[in-house]
């Protein structure tokens, strides 16, 4: 869906901190998202980026600062149908079976109305979601019988059935080997060209970077460097110095598990 | 055989009749939901709650049926919080309430002065002996049932599939979990005349592992596991009606025990269903340069040659002794 350009800014964090379990996690977060804008949050383990990704999302409520998303405050903000989220992958299998075309629509919930079959315009937008992750040949398929990378895939179809203007992904590509980052930065690159913001956590970026606009990194729960994606040598990304603070106490990880995840 | 015939016509055995089918219908349509969130064991836990319930209504002279209902509500939305809230230590939490329900309901009905042989009822069903009026109870819970959960399928599948994902799609999770807790009390109510209190989550949870055998995807194993607790609890009915001629044979556990009969039937087919899925999936399409050809090769690959064919990004590849030989014009290279 393309977004006109004086469009509101899809997500505007200002001064806002996360606490999980009482202790502050994020602290002084300011972070803009311009409209179209691919923007890639760094970091090493237990920086955060993750705990933004959820804050962002609603997932973890704000402890102070605001959260605007398309220009409304989080409290007041109802079209769900603009974001879509991709969560970590460990979510994908659950106790009964189900095919890859059954998840990815369960993404078009957003535009779905309360006891409506689906039209067919859900259909269509569902086979496309599948098309752009290059999974249509699957779409039959049982989810369990995917690979990881294909799984994520599907994961990612989900959310763009519900056809969103932003796109939060948090880590697609961990575990996911390098054919499947492909495909996944294919279709990345496709939303890109359709105008849609797009949000994601990363270790590395791969085959992803030529697309991204601006990254992010995050350090101990703050952003600590914001610019173009040059990345590599320059210290900030996945190998710190020895002897600094790079991370958040250990107890952080598993409270940060405990309280955003289940 | 007649005198089998000829139970048809008694009015007691139409009631139960019509009492299995609904049971049947309900009880795999919100067990697929609690199997999708691995909650496989709940309506078990509200079954033991529910027994305070009858025991409460034994006590006071009410409908033990409705305030069955009302007891396994509560218990299902406390189960349902415990759960929410009480992270690793949940089970332990609704071990505690199992037993508490059990206990409880057993002690009041000792007080309320009756034997254990009516509360008996409850526990292993009593199909036989249901009123017009426990019918039209059934047959409105029921409707209620499906209305609701087919009705709102895509919601429930989208929640209990993923629900940060139903977070962020704007879904009130907690409000479905807590219908679906909601609904599986009322289907424990609806099933406790036909399997009983203790045998209620068979129904719930058999015909969906049944059915899961052989299904790929959730609707299918949605419908199946309704096509199974209708077949079992009709046929369980049937079976044990047949064979009280010459022994006392109870419906409710005939009927979970065709259940799991069937379950047994289906499971090696399923296994063999998976395996050969597993061996008939295509070879990843990996560019690989090496060119391997095979050492002669007296035998000529083909269709139906024995050796299975498994589709390998253009072509077949003939899996045989570890090996996997493409056609590559007069010779075989390894794949």
């Amino acid at each position: 869906m393309p977004v006109s350009p004086e469009a509101a800014s899809p997500v505007e964090v200002r001064q806002g901190s996360v606490a999980i379990g009482g202790r502050p996690i994020l602290r002084g977060i300011d972070l803009t998202v311009a409209p179209g804008e691919f923007l890639a949050l760094m970091g090493a383990n237990g920086s955060g980026k993750s705990t933004l990704v959820r804050a962002i999302t609603g997932l973890l409520p704000l402890a102070s600062g605001s959260l605007r998303l398309f220009g409304t405050p989080y409290a007041d903000f109802r079209d769900w149908h603009r974001v879509g989220f991709v969560p970590q992958r460990s979510t994908a299998s659950s106790g009964v079976p189900s095919t890859v075309w059954e998840v990815v629509a369960s993404g078009r919930i957003t535009r779905r109305r309360l006891f409506r079959p689906l039209s067919g315009q859900d259909r269509k937008a569902i086979a496309d979601a599948i098309d752009v992750v290059g999974l249509a040949d699957r779409a039959q398929h049982g989810i369990s019988q995917l690979s990881g990378g294909q799984q994520q895939r599907a994961l990612i179809a989900r959310a763009l059935a519900g056809e969103p203007d932003l796109l939060v992904l948090d880590e697609p590509t961990a575990g996911v080997d390098l054919a499947n980052q492909h495909a996944l930065a294919d279709a990345l690159g496709v939303l890109k060209s359709r105008g849609a913001t797009i949000v994601l956590v990363a270790h590395e970026l791969g085959p992803m970077e030529p697309l991204i606009d601006r990254a992010i990194v995050m350090r101990d729960g703050r952003v600590a460097h914001s610019g173009p994606a040059v990345l590599g040598d320059d210290g900030h990304h996945h190998h710190t110095v020895a002897g600094t603070h790079d991370h958040v106490p250990h107890v952080g990880s598993p409270l940060d598990e405990l309280g955003g995840g289940r | 055989m007649s005198d089998f015939l000829s139970l048809f016509s008694l009015p007691f055995m139409q009631r139960a009749l019509v009492a299995a089918l609904l049971t049947g219908l309900a009880a795999p349509a919100i067990g697929t939901f609690l199997v999708q969130r691995r909650l496989a064991l709940l309506g078990d836990g509200i079954g033991h709650v529910a027994v305070t319930g009858v025991a409460i209504g034994l006590l006071t002279g009410a409908s033990p049926t409705w305030t069955a209902v009302v007891v396994a509500v509560l218990g299902a939305v406390l189960i349902e919080v415990i759960r929410e809230r009480g992270h690793t230590n949940g089970d332990v939490a609704l071990a505690l309430l199992f037993y508490g329900g059990l206990a409880g309901g057993v002690l009041i009905t000792g007080l309320a002065g009756q034997g254990a042989a009516r509360l008996q009822e409850y526990l292993f069903g009593s199909l036989t002996s249901i009123s017009a009026g426990d019918v039209w109870f059934t047959l409105g819970l029921t409707v209620v049932l499906l209305l609701t959960t087919l009705g709102l399928l895509p919601q429930l599948f989208a929640v209990s599939s993923d629900p940060d994902f139903a977070r962020v799609a704007g879904l009130r999770v907690r409000a479905y979990n807590l219908l679906v807790a909601v609904l599986a009390a009322v289907t424990v109510t609806v099933a406790m005349r036909t399997v009983g209190l203790l045998l209620v989550s068979a129904l719930m949870v058999v015909p969906v592992a049944t059915s899961q055998q052989l299904a790929r995807s959730f609707r299918t194993t949605l419908t199946g596991a309704m096509v199974v607790g209708v077949v079992a609890a009709l046929g369980g009915l049937l079976l044990s009606a047949a064979l009280s001629f010459r022994a006392t044979v109870a419906p409710g556990p005939t009927i979970v025990l065709l259940a799991l009969a069937m379950f047994a039937s289906t499971w090696p087919i399923g296994v063999w269903l998976r395996r050969r899925r597993r061996l008939l999936a295509p070879f990843p399409s990996v560019v690989d340069e090496t060119h391997t050809v095979t050492d002669e090769h007296p035998h000529a690959h083909g269709q139906d040659c024995g050796h299975r064919a498994v589709p390998h990004a253009d072509h077949v590849d003939y899996v045989h002794d570890g090996h996997r030989h493409a056609v590559h014009g007069e010779h075989y290279d390894e794949h």
